[in-house]
C-alpha cells in the first residue's frame, strides 16, 4: 500500500513542508489518494502484431498508411483511433475527459495536434521523446489527484516510417543498420486516469492505481551515436531508478517488475551494471519494453523496439494485464527518451536523455 | 588486442564530466556488438561483383550492337540507373543493400538509389518543397564535393600544363 511507504522526508529541500507533503525525497511524489487507471487501449502496426505481444493488443492495423496519404497523416489517424478506442472501452464520451495529455515524436507534435483535433478535448501537448508516456501519465495523475480533473487521458504514438523519415533516412534508401540501432514501433497507447474506480469485468479484479512517481533529470553521458540510443539512455534510466529507491527508501524487491521503455539489449546491460555498482541488483525484476515487443531473431529488429509507442502499447496491453491478473502487484514503469533532434545531431551535439518513473500498483 | 577495459566504477567515480563522458563512450564501445568486417566484405564483394558483371555484360552487348565503346558505356549507365531506381521504387533495392552494404553503395546504382529514395519519400510534400528541395539530401554532398574536387584537380592540371610539367 502506498500509505505504508516510508518516504524520505529528510532530503526534501523545501523548508515549509509539513508531514502531509506529497513530495518524497528529492525528485518524487507519493500520492495521498492514488488515482485509478480505469481503461487502456493499444493499437499496433503489422510488425508489432507479429511480435511476441501481438495477441495482447486491442487492434492490429495491417495498412502502414492507415488509409491516409502520408506517414504524418497515418500516425495522426492511429492516435485518433486509439483515443476513440480507449473512450469506448471505458464507456465514456469525449466530454467526460477533462484534459488530454499527449505527445509524439514528429516535429511540433504533428500526430497529436492533427490526430486529436476533432475530439475537442482540452489538450496539453508534451514532448519527452520516447519517455512521453511516462510524462503524460505523471502529469495526468497529478492533475487528477490534485482535484483539477476527474478524468484525464494520457496518450502517445509513434510510427516507424514517420520516425525514420524525420530522424534517419528515407525508407527506400539502401543502408545497413548497426546492431545497436533500434526499430521504431508503429503503435499508439492510451490510458484514462480517474479519481474514481472504473467498472470491472470481474468482481475480484484489482484496482490499478498510480501511487507515485519520480521525475527524471536530463542526463547526458556524451554519447553522440543516434544509432545507439540504448547506450545514451541507460544512464538516464539509472539515475531515475536509483533516485526512486532513495526517495522512497526502498530496495528493488519492493517491485515485482521494473520496466524500462526502450533501452534494448545494449542499454539494458549497461543499466544493470550501473545499478549493481550502487548495490542495487535489479536483474530479477527488470524488463524492457523494447526487448519484449519484438522477436529479435525472427523480426530482424537489432537492439529492440523504440519510440513513444513502444512503452505505451506494452504498458497498455501486457503490463496492465499482468497487474489485473494479480501476477504482479507493484511495478515501476520507466519510459526512457533520447531528446535529440536532427539539427542537434548535425551540429555534432551529444544526446541528452531522460527517464520518468511511474509507480503503478494493483490493489 | 584491447588495451584496458573501462570499468563502470571508474565512470561513476569520475568527477570531471568530460573525462567521464570519454570513459563512458569507451565503455559503450566495448559492450556494443558490431558487424563482422570479414562477412561484410565478402557480401559486398559478391553483390558489388554481380552488379559489375551485369554492367560489363550490358557494355559488351551494346558494343556489339553499336561498335562504339563510348556509346555503349553511356547506355550501360542508363540501364543500371534505371534498374536501381526501379528496384528502389518497388522496395527491393534496400533489401539487397542490407545484405550487400558497400557493394550496392559504391556502383552507380547506389547513387541512383540515394536520389530515388528521397524522391519517393518527399513526393507527399509537393513538387517544389518536397521533391525539389529534398531530392539531393543524401546525394547532395557527393554532387557538390565531386564537382568541387574535379574543379580543383582541373586547376592543378591547368597550372602544371602551363609550366610544362605535364
Amino acid at each position: 500500500m502506498a500509505d505504508n511507504i516510508h518516504v524520505n522526508k529528510s532530503s526534501a529541500n523545501v523548508s515549509n513542508e509539513t508531514n502531509d507533503a506529497k513530495t518524497a525525497g528529492k525528485q518524487s511524489v507519493a500520492f495521498k489518494n492514488p488515482p485509478y487507471i480505469i481503461a487502456a487501449a493499444s493499437i499496433a502496426g503489422k510488425k508489432e502484431g507479429e511480435g511476441p505481444l501481438g495477441n495482447l493488443f486491442d487492434k492490429i492495423v495491417e495498412d502502414p498508411m492507415f488509409g491516409k496519404d502520408n506517414w504524418e497523416a497515418a500516425e495522426s489517424e492511429l492516435m485518433k483511433m486509439t483515443a476513440q478506442h480507449v473512450l469506448t472501452k471505458a464507456g465514456l464520451e469525449n466530454s467526460d475527459i477533462r484534459y488530454l495529455i499527449g505527445g509524439d515524436l514528429l516535429g511540433q507534435l504533428i500526430a497529436t495536434s492533427f490526430g486529436i483535433a476533432e475530439l475537442e478535448i482540452p489538450v496539453f501537448g508534451v514532448f519527452g521523446a520516447c519517455s512521453t508516456m511516462g510524462e503524460a501519465m505523471i502529469l495526468g495523475a497529478t492533475l487528477v489527484e490534485g482535484g483539477y480533473a476527474s478524468k484525464v487521458m494520457a496518450i502517445t504514438s509513434s510510427h516507424f516510417a514517420g520516425a525514420e523519415k524525420q530522424f534517419r533516412f528515407p525508407l527506400d534508401y539502401g543502408n545497413q543498420r548497426p546492431y545497436s540501432a533500434s526499430w521504431t514501433v508503429t503503435g499508439s497507447g492510451a490510458v484514462i486516469i480517474s479519481d474514481r474506480q472504473g467498472q470491472k469485468k470481474k468482481d475480484d479484479e484489482p484496482d490499478i492505481v498510480i501511487t507515485g512517481f519520480t521525475t527524471g533529470k536530463i542526463v547526458d553521458y556524451g554519447i553522440k551515436d543516434s544509432m545507439n540510443m540504448g547506450a545514451a539512455m541507460a544512464p538516464a534510466a539509472f539515475e531515475t531508478i536509483k533516485q526512486n529507491f532513495e526517495d522512497f527508501v526502498i530496495t528493488p524487491d519492493y517491485y515485482d517488475r521494473i520496466i524500462t521503455g526502450d533501452l534494448g539489449y545494449v542499454g539494458k546491460n549497461i543499466l544493470l551494471e550501473f545499478l549493481k555498482e550502487k548495490n542495487y541488483d535489479i536483474t530479477k525484476q527488470h524488463m524492457d519494453c523494447g526487448i519484449e515487443i519484438f522477436n529479435q531473431e525472427d523480426q530482424d529488429t537489432h537492439a529492440g523496439g523504440s519510440g513513444c509507442g513502444c512503452s505505451a502499447i506494452t504498458f497498455a496491453s501486457y503490463v496492465l494485464k499482468q497487474l489485473k491478473e494479480r501476477k504482479w502487484k507493484r511495478v515501476l514503469f520507466v519510459p526512457t527518451g533520447a531528446l535529440l533532434s536532427q539539427v542537434s545531431y548535425n551540429e555534432g551535439k551529444t544526446i541528452p536523455c531522460i527517464a520518468h518513473a511511474v509507480m503503478v500498483e494493483a490493489r | 588486442m584491447e588495451k584496458q577495459k573501462t570499468k563502470i566504477s571508474e565512470i561513476m567515480q569520475e568527477k570531471d564530466k568530460t573525462v567521464r563522458d570519454k570513459k563512458y563512450n569507451k565503455y559503450v564501445k566495448q559492450v556494443t556488438p558490431t558487424f563482422s568486417t570479414l562477412k561484410n566484405c565478402v557480401a559486398a564483394y559478391i553483390v558489388g561483383g554481380i552488379i559489375c558483371v551485369i554492367g560489363q555484360g550490358l557494355t559488351n552487348f551494346f558494343l556489339s550492337r553499336t561498335g562504339d565503346i563510348e556509346l555503349a558505356k553511356s547506355y550501360t549507365t542508363l540501364c543500371l540507373v534505371f534498374m536501381s531506381v526501379f528496384l528502389t521504387g518497388i522496395g527491393i533495392y534496400q533489401k539487397i543493400a542490407k545484405f550487400g552494404g558497400a557493394g550496392t553503395l559504391v556502383p552507380i546504382t547506389g547513387f541512383a538509389n540515394s536520389v530515388a529514395a528521397p524522391a519517393v519519400e518527399y513526393k507527399k510534400e509537393g513538387q517544389v518543397f518536397g521533391i525539389g528541395c529534398k531530392v539531393f539530401t543524401i546525394a547532395g554532398p557527393v554532387i557538390l564535393y565531386g564537382i568541387f574536387s574535379s574543379w580543383v584537380l582541373g586547376l592543378i592540371y591547368y597550372i602544371l600544363k602551363q609550366i610544362g610539367i605535364v
